[in-house]
């Protein structure tokens, strides 16, 4: 029993220096964001890394995910006779959930895990160190510039995954399945509506990009410096970042359409 | 050259995702409707209001000139008070205008009416709707219906 308890303590005390740790590293890299003007060129090569090389998977996950709503939506739509509806169930879920959250899924396993991989091995290398040592602060040449670039490339790939999508609904519905290209649209902008789904589905990447980014660069910085400590490291970038993901979205859904 | 690559690529990046958050607004959301923000606020008092939602458009023959910003119920005079915002390029509807709640299609959603009048005052912002017609209850209609039956 004692066991037990102190077990339990152990675990909640190490999980709290951790967030203890990740705050003030986070608050760090935020103080150092001067550097992300200053030095562009590293930002720049990061945002090519981040998110110019995901744009594809992103891109074409999209394109699948909306053809598979387009299919799925019409076979339950055509049921009450309102396959015309198509356009709006499509858009919807894109806009407000699925664009976010799946963008932010991949985003954590195409870009976080890569990420998380880079900065352990240089801290493995101690090639951090060597940094400092050379009076090169390494929150500015390495991580702020990594931040941004996961903060600024997470809402532009969930904008891309969801026009795509739009695109993959419209392929399967109207070109596939022979819904009225009219209605598909006009039904889409009837219940869309900018403010309350589409910016909202923005500020939910914002966050997301914000969160994963945040969670994948402190993994790789706090990793401990052997092969298995970064395996270790990638693998908790994953699977925090896609639970801490799900969890914000139902907490961000319910301050956003709980309301309605 | 490898650094000119990375910023064009960047650059595509950048610009492919506010062309996507373009298409969102035009093509998928409403936006054309936040260009004419103007708009002026007329009150209408139904008896019941069926399944009236904020945000319904708001008709004249069949052309939508404004939606429904607001729905409360009055405690004062036992109705629902329905605040219908609308379009300040749509100002020549007369004072007697009726308002009748509508369904369109058979699942589709409620929406609001407006019958011009005859007279020669228009309504203006803050005005009341006078004459209006609740949304048609389907039980209530059955009711009667078989109240109106012919006796055996």
């Amino acid at each position: 029993m004692i066991e037990f308890l102190s077990g339990l303590g152990r675990s909640g005390l190490h999980w709290l220096a951790v967030l203890g740790r990740a705050s003030a590293f986070l608050f760090r890299v935020l103080l150092a964001q001067d550097a992300v003007v200053r030095r562009f060129r590293l930002t720049l090569a990061e945002i090519y890394s981040v998110g110019v090389r995901s744009m594809l998977i992103i891109m074409v996950s999209g394109l699948f995910v909306g053809m598979v709503l387009g299919y799925q939506g019409y076979i339950t739509l055509v049921n009450f006779g309102a396959a015309e509806a198509l356009g709006g169930v499509v858009a919807l879920s894109l806009v407000r959930e699925l664009g976010p959250v799946v963008t932010a899924l991949l985003f954590a396993g195409r870009a976080g895990s890569a990420l998380t991989a880079e900065i352990g091995l240089m801290k493995t290398t101690e090639q951090l160190s060597a940094m400092e040592m050379m009076a090169v602060d390494p929150y500015r040449r390495v991580f702020a510039p990594r931040f941004f670039a996961g903060f600024l490339s997470m809402p532009l790939l969930a904008a891309l995954f969801s026009a795509v999508g739009v695109m993959g609904g419209y392929i399967v519905g109207v070109g596939l399945l022979g819904v009225d290209s009219g209605s598909y649209f006009s039904q889409m902008q009837a219940v869309t509506d900018w403010h309350e789904d589409v910016m909202s589905g923005v500020i939910k990447s914002i966050v997301f990009g914000f969160v994963v980014t945040w969670i994948a660069v402190f993994q790789g910085f706090d990793a401990e410096p052997t092969s298995e400590g970064i395996s270790r490291a990638t693998t908790q970038t994953v699977v925090v970042s896609a639970l801490a993901v799900l969890g914000l979205d139902f907490i961000l859904t319910g301050l956003m359409f709980g309301d309605m | 050259m490898k650094l000119r690559f990375l910023e064009v690529s960047v650059g595509v990046f950048v610009l492919l995702g506010i062309a996507a958050l373009f298409y969102l607004a035009i093509q998928v959301s409403n936006i054309a409707e936040y260009r004419d923000r103007d708009t002026y606020h007329v009150v209408a008092y139904f008896d019941h209001i069926g399944g009236l939602k904020v945000r319904a458009p708001v008709t004249v023959s069949g052309v939508r000139i404004g939606r429904v910003a607001h729905i409360v119920y009055d405690p004062e005079r036992f109705q629902a008070r329905v605040t219908l915002a609308i379009q300040a390029g749509q100002d020549y509807l007369p004072a007697d205008t009726q308002a009748s709640i509508f369904t369109a299609g058979l699942l589709g959603e409620q929406y609001i009416a407006l019958e011009p009048g005859g007279d020669y005052e228009m309504l203006a912002d803050g005005d009341e709707v006078l004459f209006t017609q609740s949304a048609l209850v389907l039980e209530n209609m059955i009711g009667r219906v078989l109240t109106n039956l012919p006796g055996d």
